[in-house]
């Protein structure tokens, strides 16, 4: 093998399709092998589709022949185990939906089909999509592949390790709470929440149906756009998607930041944010500023109210998101039920994990006769607050820049007993999901320890174009060498 | 006001309809009580005359029109059911007053 | 001590839109179960409800047919409580803010108008069937109705006793009808009523502990059974027992009702908005879009028909009872014939028939300008009532003109005088001895000559001629 295809983005491999060097089917190949070699080790796949991959390959071909391909036309991805698809199974990796099989496919996997890409599986999440660290998943522990003691990040932490793993060129992620850009800076992968309303949910299993959004994991901001290109779009079936033209987000990829301001919220930069990310992130300020970028200080008053407030939403909605597993139309029932609360009781309390009960606790005491004033409404109040917080500082930049996470990726069990420090683990993702804002992680060194840190654009409602056009010039002048996980 | 009970934890299982053995029980009175707490930081946020952000976009008025789109087959709406006879999704018998 | 009942009524209604409130699956009833189901209205992870923009505004159009005030801005909410029929185990309703309120129906009971107020109506989802005669120890789930369009339709308790109650589901369901909106089968469930009842000694503000009945299959069913429960009530507390608040079934057989198992614990329902749908904003131009689609309504048409017609208020009322009855009147009307006649045929003779064939109104096979045009032919003499009578049925099956059908079987009615003169003569030649009484002053052998010569002529005479000539010619021959 001369060149290793599966370590190509996307943009690389349409290159190469075009050009003849290669072909869908012998790349798609070569992931297959890559996954069945590496795969042991990182555990993001949850189901291989061996032969579909292949198929679609095959079709990719012969659209790369006809000339009829697009950028994505014959690329292998993963999608999130929660995407539903005819193919395979949709588990969100919870044993109360063991061998589900969607009747039907989601919108973006619809797209993407549409777009002549290659699935080559279904990967790895935390439960339901709850969890910052993939730990919660009913099936495997994925690992990071820069250090597999560590946790990959979550909840999308099998797109993440099979991204930054080169086990697939793209993957697609739901992002709740940072459960795209969490994990992409874990791992040191590009991963991008666009504008809530940006990407149709329809086919994304809900954990939190106001603050859900798809996005892509890639290997650089060119793909990220490309990826953006395919799935973004109206969607009548999910009312809640935005009926707005799309651009064509390469056209950010200028690498010019000259006359943009970048807001620094100081909220962000507290004595809290210490060592290493602090210093990878001040470096990439100043790349920016080398490249005419404006930093500006900014303030979002209300970040302190952020955890608290996400957790209220978030549980209350999945609390009746998740009321529908109760083995009647489909999932796994448990045996020998005697009567419906028998059926429903055992159901539940067999399918699910504690993380996702702990939730569903959290979600039905808040919104309970008596509380739901106290938390949920309040919440709901605060939640404005938030949203003004960006409003005003919008006034004053273009893009927000912040880390995605406060510290790098942590060993596995580190957190897990403490449901507290997980959830305060989102610090600086959450806020954007609150205010339905589109948002990515840009890799931006390792630390010390030789784990990713993560650089976050946050852009006005949208305005996907400014945060790509800032993270793809910081891209191309970061000026180090990227480098590989470890890995064989 | 986040003072969470055993009886707090039995009712608010019951609405989920989830049966929790005594040991998590006893964990999620802690565990509850403790990210509760947390949340009660709210408290001291004032949001009088503060429009609560009920939906994610400022979008009213969404919808379909009244058009008949072809049903999914028999065999594809049972196809994951966990008990049926082909007709029907089946369940343990109702009583009334369930 | 005198006791007074107050009841309110819930009504919900199946509003007939093609398809389902928030999926494009067939509300047809007649499907077998589980064939009009998708991945939406079987809850199936991953999808999402899109609004029928249809089911809002019938929601609307009936707001303003019961007086309602129409909400600006309303939304949906999740009601969270779990049920094998309901697919998500939320239903998605409206909580604190329904598409309309603060509305009214006047009803007549015993000849006096009384106002009924309703509190509320909002849209919501209908819930799948459960059958449990599968046998075999399980209940079966059929999806098909999962998602119809539902309009909870909420009075204020101002109804006093079970007549108020049964005038009051009438008047609604007239007013359903007249919009179009919903079928009202009881049978097939489009609409089903439960009462909320009480009872209180005259004069007490504070309302007692009350009883739901639900489950009743007809209007005269719930009258009968609200009827008995303010007589348990009366008689649990004149024994100075308490009422339990519960739910109670109606037993049609044993004509009681019965305790359901008592609910084990208080509902709370966790209300909270929709995420997955946008805020309803019906702006004063759509309202007037609506109002102005309305039709007229009946407590107005049955007034136009008093007055416009000429009806008395019972004609009027039965020829507004439904919307297709009254139109049929008007078009009859429309075509020229004398609305008192229009209406005796409609209500008597045309009624009668269309029962015997198990037929509506509206499928009514003889059309309004024939019926008009037989009127005319008695009107002006062409032919008697009694002919009119006979030949209705033929008229109903075979579609032919009144005109055409009584030349074909020439019933065209004698007038001619001279002709008449000639059967009375032979008429009194047969019968001397009625003649002879007719002249000797007892008047009312008349009325057999009359009957000989209809006879004679096939009742083709003209009766008020053949009176005139016999007695003439009876007069006349004395001299």
């Amino acid at each position: 093998m001369d060149r290793e295809w599966f370590r190509m983005t996307a943009h690389e491999l349409a290159d190469a399709f075009r050009n003849g060097d290669t072909t869908a089917e012998a790349v798609a190949e070569e992931h297959l092998a890559r996954i069945e070699k590496i795969d042991p080790q990182v555990q993001a796949y949850v189901d291989v589709w061996q032969e579909s991959a292949l198929d679609a390959a095959r079709d990719a071909d012969a659209r790369i022949r006809a000339g009829t391909a697009t950028p994505l036309t014959g690329v292998p991805m993963s999608l999130k185990d929660l995407l539903c698809s005819t193919e395979g199974t949709t588990t969100c990796c919870s044993h109360i939906l063991d061998g589900y099989r969607s009747p039907y496919d989601a919108t973006v996997v619809e797209r993407l089909r549409e777009a002549g890409a290659v699935v080559l599986g279904k990967v790895n999440m935390d439960e339901f999509a709850m969890g910052s660290s993939t730990e919660n998943s009913a099936r495997q522990t994925t690992r990071n592949p820069w250090n597999l003691k560590c946790v990959p990040g979550g909840s999308s932490g099998g797109s993440a390790a099979s991204v930054a793993a080169d086990e697939a060129v793209y993957s697609l992620g739901s992002d709740t709470g940072g459960s795209i850009r969490q994990p992409a800076s874990c791992c040191g992968c590009v991963g991008m929440k666009p504008t809530y309303g940006r990407v149709s949910r329809y086919g994304l299993v809900a954990f939190a149906s106001s603050l859900d959004q798809i996005g892509p994991f890639t290997k650089d901001v060119r793909d990220c756009a490309l990826v953006l290109n395919a799935i973004c779009g109206h969607d009548k079936r999910d009312t809640t998607s935005a009926n707005l033209a799309v651009p064509d987000f390469t056209q950010a990829l200028t690498g010019d930041v000259s006359g943009l301001r970048i807001g620094l919220p100081k909220e962000y930069y507290t004595d809290a944010l210490g060592g290493d990310v602090r210093d990878r992130v001040e470096t990439a300020i100043d790349i920016l500023k080398d490249r005419g970028a404006t930093p500006v200080e900014v303030s979002l008053p209300h970040t302190e109210y952020a955890v608290a407030v996400y957790y209220i939403i978030c549980t209350a909605e999945a609390s009746a998101n998740l009321a529908r597993f109760d083995g009647v139309r489909y999932g796994q029932r448990a045996a020998n039920v005697k009567d419906v609360r028998e059926l429903y009781h055992q159901t539940k309390s067999a399918g699910f994990g504690l993380e996702v009960q702990r939730r569903i606790m959290l979600g039905t005491y808040v919104l309970s006769s008596g509380y739901y004033d106290a938390y949920y409404l309040k919440a709901q109040k605060a939640r404005s607050l938030i949203a003004q917080d960006f409003t005003k500082a919008f006034e004053h930049c273009d893009v927000i820049v912040t880390p995605t996470t406060p510290t790098p990726a942590f060993r596995i069990g580190e957190k897990i007993d403490d449901p507290l420090q997980m959830y305060l683990s989102d610090l600086f993702t959450i806020s954007t999901n609150l205010a339905a804002l589109p948002a990515i992680s840009v890799p931006c060194g390792l630390t010390t320890e030789q784990l990713p840190a993560g650089l976050q654009v946050i852009g006005r409602p949208f305005d996907e174009t400014a945060v790509l056009r800032t993270a793809y010039a910081y891209e191309q002048h970061r000026g180090f060498d990227w480098g590989r996980p470890p890995l064989g | 006001m986040a003072q969470i009970t055993l009886d707090d934890v039995d009712y608010v299982a019951g609405l989920a309809q989830l049966t929790l053995d005594e040991a998590t029980k006893e964990r999620l009175v802690g565990e509850l009580g403790s990210i509760l707490a947390y949340m009660d930081k709210l408290n001291a946020l004032d949001t009088t005359g503060v429009e609560p952000m009920m939906h994610a976009l400022d979008m009213t008025n969404v919808y379909r029109e009244d058009e008949v789109i072809e049903s999914l087959d028999r065999e594809a709406a049972l196809m994951n059911a966990p008990k049926t006879d082909g007709a029907y999704f089946l369940v343990p018998r109702i009583l009334e007053g369930d | 001590m005198n006791y007074e009942a107050v009841i309110g009524m819930e009504v919900h209604v199946e509003l007939n839109t093609r398809s389902k409130v928030f999926c494009g699956c067939s509300t047809n009833f007649h499907a077998p179960p589980n064939t009009n189901v998708c991945p939406v209205c079987l809850g199936m992870p991953g999808t999402l409800p899109v609004l029928n923009r249809q089911a809002v505004e019938f929601s609307v159009a009936v707001g303003l047919a019961l007086d309602c005030s129409i909400s600006r801005w309303s939304k949906m909410d999740r009601k969270n409580y779990f049920y094998p029929d309901l697919a998500k185990n939320y239903q998605i309703s409206q909580y604190d803010l329904p598409l309309s309120f603060d509305g009214a129906i006047n009803i007549i009971v015993g000849g006096e108008t009384k106002r009924i107020g309703i509190t509320r109506a909002h849209l919501e989802e209908d819930t799948a069937r459960n059958t449990h005669t599968l046998g075999g120890g399980d209940s079966g789930v059929d999806f098909n109705r999962s998602g119809v369009p539902l309009l909870e339709i909420v009075s204020e308790p101002d109804i006093r006793s079970g007549a108020e109650a049964y005038a009051y589901l009438t008047a609604l369901k007239q007013i359903l009808q007249y919009l179009g909106v919903s079928d009202c089968n009881m049978e097939e469930g489009s609409l089903r009523a439960e009462a909320n009842i009480s009872i209180r000694p005259v004069g007490q503000e504070a309302f007692g502990v009350k009883t739901e009945v639900k489950n009743v299959a007809s209007f005269s069913g719930t009258q009968k059974a609200i009827e008995y429960e303010i007589a348990r009530q009366r008689q649990i507390l004149e024994n100075g027992g308490a009422i339990t608040q519960e739910t109670r079934g109606w037993d049609a057989d044993r004509g009681i009702t019965v305790s359901q198992r008592s609910k084990e614990s208080a509902h709370d329902y966790r209300y909270f908005p929709e995420p997955d749908l946008a805020p309803i904003v019906v702006d004063t131009a759509w309202e007037e879009q609506i109002r102005a689609g309305l039709p007229e309504l009946p407590q107005v048409r049955r007034a136009r028909f008093e007055e416009a017609f000429g009806l008395s208020p019972y004609d009027a009322g039965v020829l507004t009872a439904s919307r297709e009855m009254a139109d049929y009147f008007e078009a009859v009307v429309e075509a020229k014939a004398p609305p008192k006649q229009a209406a005796n045929w409609i209500m008597g003779d045309v009624q009668a028939l269309l029962t015997y064939r198990e037929l509506d109104i509206a499928d009514c096979p003889l059309a309004p300008v024939e019926l008009a045009a037989m009127i005319g032919l008695i009107e002006n003499g062409t032919i008697s009532g009694k002919i009119a009578k006979d030949i209705l049925p033929e008229l109903m099956d075979t579609g032919k003109s009144a005109q055409d059908l009584i030349e074909e079987k020439g019933l065209v009615q004698i007038s001619d005088a001279d002709e008449l003169v000639t059967v009375a003569r032979e008429v009194i030649a047969a019968n001397p001895g009625p003649a002879a009484d007719y002249r000797a002053g007892k008047a009312k052998a008349l009325g057999f000559l009359v009957g000989q010569l209809m006879k004679a002529t096939k009742g083709k005479a003209n009766p008020k001629l053949a009176n005139e000539i016999l007695a003439r010619e009876l007069g006349s021959s004395e001299d």
